[in-house]
């Protein structure tokens, strides 16, 4: 591989790695921001409104790096990915398009009015400006999984006499059956991304034994949501996805799995290490029959191995594809079993007195980032070496004028403006949970 | 189609520089007018609630590019690489610059993100007009539509040109001044007292300053990009754009004399938007000339989306920035047009 390209790659991994650290928290909270207005409506209650303002707060920040580190990835689809932006603007640049003019300007607008406005808005008015900056975030979320699975599976296009990717159908693209799924399978990963957050820091709250009444709605509310969105990661929608995978990249499916040769009854791979020079998976530890079990719902179906496939179609990178991939469901599983044990501890009111099971949940503040993480390489790394799946190599898709000394400068910059950013933002949200909700 | 698509963008990209260019110039007059913490703040409040909602337009306009002209959107933003990574930088350190000074009360910790504020500020209103200095000027494109340009090279404007030459200086200088003088307009609107007597002050003279520029720069470019002028003469129509910026530019004068600060920045709109009509007006049908062979350039026809892409986004662009509108008219007239108290918790 020519280093430029490598170097385009990393820029745009860079960047997109750092930038949705960021939107997958504002998305979920945004979901659960208008629970809490909700419930605060209803029930008349200020520790409700109290606690939807402080994570007003929290959502200010992590929203506003959000844009600031979003600008850049519009900018690199021309800067970076020249080849790729021509070839293929007339349909991606309608649903980054429709991002700007649909979501944004609802984001920014009643983002304002949702933190600025409380005391000038009635209760209802301003419940209505988080509602619709939930709208607006999900709306974002929507463009931008639907550009991205048509990158995964290009639908609603025709080719032009000079090559250019033209878009035929507007409505085959937004309703891509690739998009659907990922969409859901990802917002949820939003939602589970937040309860998670929720109520680790109420956790944190409990355990210091302050704002103690604010931290027992956050362990409440994020249980509650964290339990049924987890839920909902496995089935349907990771199964779907799964299924997305199986039928549209099956040489990505066989790579996840680790999976070598074609065979009847695939086992399923829970650990052991892809070995490309052998072309095995060492020190396996299987199910049987697992993976042909669910993927076609019979235990003797058979699923193509990597064998099966040329391979100048196997993705580029299989091990780290296997292992962000397993990384992704294993981590799932967990969040599974930690918020059955919540919800049960909850039930029983049991939970906010149970000390060493509220150490778990504030520690476990990490883990989502590290799965949602882990699903986006699985989704990006298992497409490759296709740019558009099937249709455009990511080597034909970079900026071939601009040298690899000059990525490398732009990559280096925002390594360094990426590190001041992330210390600015720990400060500041290390500052506002000092502050604790029920200040003022 | 392509032409009507040509005007939106210029639409979006000219609503991008009247809006935000309020909030950059405020940031380029922030040291000079405020120069304590209670003036400072007030500068900052005058632009707290707008400048992240006036970026937004930088997002739409850039979307609104990449949708309609896609060729055009690959090859400028790949040729202007290293300037664009620097304005995206300039960028974010202007908005942490904003949004995280008021978070510690600190005599090491406040001057630093004003300095940052004003610095990213006047280098980004600078890079703006130098970038319009290019596009005017055009580039060394090849066949293939594709060019990059190196910051700069000898500081000439024909062939091996780099972004930085004598010229796209000057349309910088121009529109750092103007910036200057559209900044300072709105934060005498808003603001009361010293801060306002100062920036009255400051748009007076930078006030001089852009007419001077002015004219040269006009009697550059009609040198260096005869189609400017040709396309003028042609489209007689056209005129009135160039005539709506002296009249502006007058006005702002006169208004600037009587202390009507709102109605001097309106007029500062005029101006800005009156200029940017006239180069766009001037360049047509070309997106982005070739400073060599001119058959090279990029027209719109060359660089357009498909015809049926163009007629679909047209559906939806149209209804959703009305919306868009919307939200803004919404959104000002309840925070009112009126003086705007800091939001932020000061703490």
């Amino acid at each position: 591989m020519d280093s430029a390209i490598l170097l385009h790659r990393l820029h745009f991994a860079f960047t997109i790695t750092f930038h949705y650290l960021f939107p997958q928290l504002t998305m979920g909270l945004a979901l659960l921001i208008v629970i809490l207005k909700t419930v605060a409506l209803r029930k008349n209650d200020q520790l409700y409104h109290a606690a939807a303002r402080f994570w007003g707060k929290i959502f200010a920040i992590n929203f506003a790096m959000g844009v600031v580190t979003g600008i850049p990835m519009e900018f690199q689809f021309g800067t970076n990915w020249a080849g790729f932006s021509k070839a293929a603007g007339g349909v991606i640049g309608q649903t980054l398009a429709m991002e700007g003019v649909f979501s944004f300007f609802m984001e920014s607008a009643f983002l304002g009015l949702f933190i600025f406005g409380e005391k000038r808005l009635s209760p209802r008015a301003h419940w209505a400006s988080a509602f619709l900056v939930f709208l607006g975030s999900w709306l974002s979320g929507f463009f931008i999984i639907a550009t991205d699975a048509w990158m995964q599976h290009p639908v609603g296009y025709s080719l032009a006499s000079n090559g250019a990717i033209q878009l035929d159908n507007i409505w085959a693209v937004l309703l891509n059956p690739w998009a659907f799924w990922q969409y859901l399978h990802n917002m949820i990963a939003s939602v589970v991304t937040a309860s998670f957050v929720m109520m680790s820091l109420g956790a944190f709250y409990l355990l210091q034994g302050r704002s103690t009444q604010s931290g027992r709605i956050f362990v409440r509310t994020g249980v509650v949501a964290g339990c049924i969105a987890s839920a909902l990661m496995i089935f349907p929608t990771g199964d779907r996805q799964g299924k997305n995978v199986a039928t549209y990249q099956a040489v990505t499916l066989a790579a996840m799995e680790g999976l070598f040769e074609s065979i009847e009854g695939a086992p399923i791979a829970i650990l052991g290490q892809p070995d490309m020079e052998k072309m095995r998976l060492d020190n396996p530890l299987v199910v049987p029959k697992a993976l042909s079990f669910l993927t076609y719902q019979r235990w003797e179906a058979e699923v193509k191995g990597l064998n099966a496939f040329p391979k100048a179609q196997w993705p580029d990178n299989i091990p780290l594809l296997y292992y962000s991939y397993h990384i992704m469901v294993g981590l799932g599983t967990i969040f599974i079993a930690i918020m059955a044990v919540s919800t049960l501890l909850l039930w029983t009111g049991r939970l906010y007195g149970a000390r060493g099971w509220l150490w778990v949940t504030m520690l476990s503040l990490p883990f989502p980032y590290i799965a949602t993480t882990a699903g986006w390489i699985t989704a990006e790394v298992g497409r490759q070496p296709w740019l558009i799946y099937g249709l455009m190599r990511t080597d034909q898709g970079a900026s071939m004028n601009v040298s690899a000394g000059n990525a490398l400068f732009s990559l280096i910059g925002f390594m360094g403006m990426y590190t001041l950013l992330s210390v600015l933002f720990l400060f500041l949200v290390g500052h506002e949970i000092a502050h604790g909700p029920e200040a003022e | 189609m392509e032409t009507l698509w040509f005007c939106l963008v210029a639409v979006a990209l000219a609503a991008y520089v009247v809006l935000d260019g309020f909030d950059l110039g405020a940031g380029i007059i922030h040291l000079g007018v405020a120069r304590n913490d209670e003036e400072r703040k007030q500068v900052l409040a005058a632009i707290g609630p707008y400048w992240d909602g006036n970026e937004v337009w930088l997002l739409a306009a850039g979307g609104t590019l990449f949708m309609a002209f896609p060729s055009l959107y690959s090859s400028a933003f790949s040729g202007f690489y290293l300037p664009l990574m620097m304005v995206l930088w300039l960028l974010m350190l202007r908005g942490i610059a904003i949004e995280f000074r008021g978070h510690i009360d600190s005599p090491v910790w406040k001057p630093l993100w004003d300095v940052v504020f004003t610095g990213a500020s006047a280098l980004l209103a600078i890079f703006f007009g130098a970038a319009l200095g290019n596009v005017v000027r055009g580039v060394s494109l090849n066949a293939k539509g594709e060019f990059f340009l190196p910051l700069w090279t000898n500081f000439g404007v024909k062939g091996e040109v780099g972004i930085l030459d004598w010229y796209t200086i000057t349309v910088g200088l121009l529109a750092y001044v103007t910036l200057t003088q559209h900044g300072a307009l709105w934060v005498a609107w808003k603001t009361q007292g010293e801060v306002q007597r100062r920036s009255r002050r400051v748009a007076r003279i930078a006030w001089w300053t852009v007419v001077a520029l002015t004219i040269l720069t006009t009697a550059m470019t009609l040198n260096i990009q005869p189609q400017v002028g040709a396309n003028l003469r042609l489209h007689l129509w056209g005129s009135i754009f160039p005539i709506i910026s002296v009249v502006s530019l007058v006005g702002t004068w006169i208004f600037l004399r009587r202390s009507q600060d709102l109605r001097a920045f309106l007029c500062s709109c005029g101006f800005i938007a009156g200029m940017l009509a006239s180069a766009a007006l001037g360049l047509y049908p070309y997106v982005l000339p070739s400073s060599g062979d001119p058959s090279l350039g990029l027209t719109i026809e060359r660089t357009a989306a498909g015809p049926y892409g163009l007629r679909m986004g047209l559906m939806w662009w149209i209804p959703g920035m009305l919306l868009a509108a919307g939200y803004f008219v919404f959104l000002y007239r309840h925070f009112g047009v009126a003086r705007f108290s800091p939001p932020r918790d000061e703490a």
